[in-house]
């Protein structure tokens, strides 16, 4: 299902097969986080990948970047670049040369991710330090370029985290994600608690830096959000990619076709503003067959058995869905 | 009638984050709040449900002066609302399992006699399990948490609910079913609401009208 684009170059940035995600729990209980995910991200490429709280997006997110607790268990491979993969690297090689470098990592509360007791310059500086090769003298100029580079302004360098806004302190985590001038760029969540303007220009800026050159894999719950910028989207629904779709036929023409996109597309108060009802499985006791069975309008006997991702979608009556 | 009238509020005395503030809500009525962030509406949402005390300025319910903030406003007056905040972590003690938090309020007024049948129909209302209803809020995810925390605001059967940017952090769907229960409520108890936000096509979807922040009269603090 690799949706190749003519900008894709020999090796695809990500690709990810199979990827599982379980956690082992006390008692001998497994929470299935993510199931089997197959996804493939070119250069110049951004993918959404929506879904609500709790479906597994962020795990999905701890996996390529290594950062998974001691209690989880993986299957599959995501492989960067074509040359290394994340999921059998060691802590060292995540470490030394993928995180920050291979992948820029925007993060979800970017004031809880920037160090409170040092001011962005410092920072700056440091990661530069870290990450490049700039001979000492020209470090200074080369954090205020950064800084630059993520529209943060120069004359708020000095100040600690705390005397940031929302959406400057979103710039200095941005300029720190850019820093590594990696190939890959992941943002969890990039824009939650912001408000609409400030998540139009956050996203705005996530593409601009994306450009041609590098992939952006987008986390959120706002699908606005998505629609503004992605090319294409990932819908995960109970740890599982349910549908995977070009951006503008998702949001546009034919539309969702999977009954849960489509449910969660028509929630939108632009749109029907009606929910879906109930709420998602627990993800300790997926059921065996289509986890969105006890939700689904369109359910049938067939359903009891796992639809697999088929053409983009993970659905038995998927057709029948899109008609609708 | 919910009024308020030429609020001043903020944190610091000499600096009140806005001066002058008025705004009514009429029984029953929807009104959403909208502005950017920082602007000060959390605080006057904070103001309206007698969490925080202006510096200048009234608050009056139902045609009665406020007549105290937090736990020194009138019982009646307190009870009065229904509140929901953006962040359910932040506003749920961490241990409480979700059956206990949403009865907290009726426990705090002394009728924990109504706590077992009270409980069941507002978690039902807001499509809770009982599965769920053992669990501490660590233990649910953000949708299931705010979920529990607006059967809490709805538990005392409040004339007025104030939620402020009660869906910020949830999908779309959870956004959709949370307003359904709102409103489902209003309808039966004829309810006012003052919901704050910054998302103009949910609030004007939901609400009966919206107020810009720049619109209320507002004179920055400094
Ligand atoms: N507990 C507090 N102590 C000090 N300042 C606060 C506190 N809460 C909010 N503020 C400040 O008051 C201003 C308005 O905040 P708030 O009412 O939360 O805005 P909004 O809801 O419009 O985003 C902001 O500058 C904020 O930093
Ligand atoms: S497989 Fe069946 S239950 Fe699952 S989404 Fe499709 S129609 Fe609905
Ligand atoms: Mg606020």
């Amino acid at each position: 299902m690799t949706t190749a684009t003519d900008t894709t170059p020999a090796a695809p940035v990500l690709s990810v097969q199979g990827l599982s995600v379980r956690f082992r729990m006390r008692g001998g209980a497994f929470v299935r986080a993510v199931s089997d995910a197959h996804f493939e991200l070119g250069s110049g490429e951004c993918l959404a990948l929506v879904g609500e709280s709790g479906c597994g997006k962020s795990v999905l997110a701890s996996a390529l970047l290594g950062l998974l607790p001691g209690n989880a268990e993986t299957a599959g491979s995501a492989l960067l670049g074509g040359d290394i993969d994340l999921l059998s690297a060691d802590e060292q090689t995540l470490a030394r040369t993928v995180r920050g470098r291979r992948i820029g990592l925007v993060p979800q509360s970017p004031a809880a991710h920037l160090t409170p007791v040092r001011t962005v310059r410092s920072q700056l500086e440091e990661t530069v330090r870290e990450l490049t090769g700039t001979p000492k003298p020209d470090v200074r100029k080369a954090a205020v370029a950064a800084a630059e580079r993520a529209a943060f302004p120069a004359d708020h360098l000095d100040r600690h985290p705390h005397e940031l806004s929302g959406g400057l302190a979103q710039r200095a985590a941005t300029a720190l994600a850019l820093i590594g001038d990696a190939p890959l760029l992941l943002a969890d969540e990039p824009t939650t608690g912001l408000d609409r303007d400030l998540v139009e220009r956050t996203v705005d800026e996530l593409k601009r830096h994306t450009g041609d050159t590098r992939a952006l894999l987008m986390i959120t719950h706002d699908l606005a959000a998505a629609e503004r910028i992605a090319d294409r989207i990932a819908v995960m629904y109970a740890g599982r990619i349910v549908e995977q779709a070009d951006a503008r036929a998702f949001f546009g023409e034919p539309g969702p076709r999977h009954p849960y996109a489509r449910g969660l597309l028509n929630a939108l108060p632009e749109r029907e503003f009606t929910p879906i009802p109930g709420m998602p499985p627990e993800l300790a006791d997926l059921p065996a067959g289509c986890a969105f069975a006890p939700r689904c309008p369109s359910a049938t006997p067939a359903c009891e058995e796992l639809p697999l991702l088929v053409d983009g979608v993970a659905c038995h009556h998927a057709l029948e869905a899109q008609r609708a | 009638m919910l009024e308020l009238q030429d609020v001043t509020a903020g944190y610091e005395r000499r600096a009140p984050v806005f001066r002058d503030v008025s705004l009514t809500v009429a029984p029953g009525e929807a009104v959403g709040l909208l502005g950017p962030s920082g602007c000060g509406k959390s605080t006057l949402a904070r103001v309206a449900a007698l969490l925080h005390r202006p510096d200048a300025g009234r608050v009056v319910i139902d045609g009665t002066p406020a007549g105290g903030w937090r736990h020194r406003a009138p019982r009646a007056q307190r009870t009065a609302f229904g509140v929901v905040f953006q962040q359910p972590r932040l506003s749920a003690d961490p241990r409480l399992r979700l059956a206990d938090l949403v009865a907290e309020p009726l426990r705090a007024n002394g009728r924990s006699a109504e706590v077992a049948d009270a409980v069941r129909e507002l978690t039902e209302r807001v499509g809770l399990g009982p599965e769920l209803l053992g669990r501490r809020p660590h233990e649910v995810s953000d949708g299931q948490l705010q979920r529990a925390c607006l059967a809490r605001a709805l538990i005392l059967k409040p004339r007025w609910l104030v939620c402020d940017e009660m869906t910020a952090m949830l999908d779309a769907s959870t956004t959709a079913a949370l307003v359904a229960v709102v409103e489902e409520y209003r309808a039966e108890s004829g309810a006012g609401l003052l919901a704050v936000g910054h998302d103009r096509v949910l609030l004007r979807r939901w609400c009966d009208r919206t107020v810009e922040w720049d619109g209320l009269g507002a004179s920055p603090g400094e």
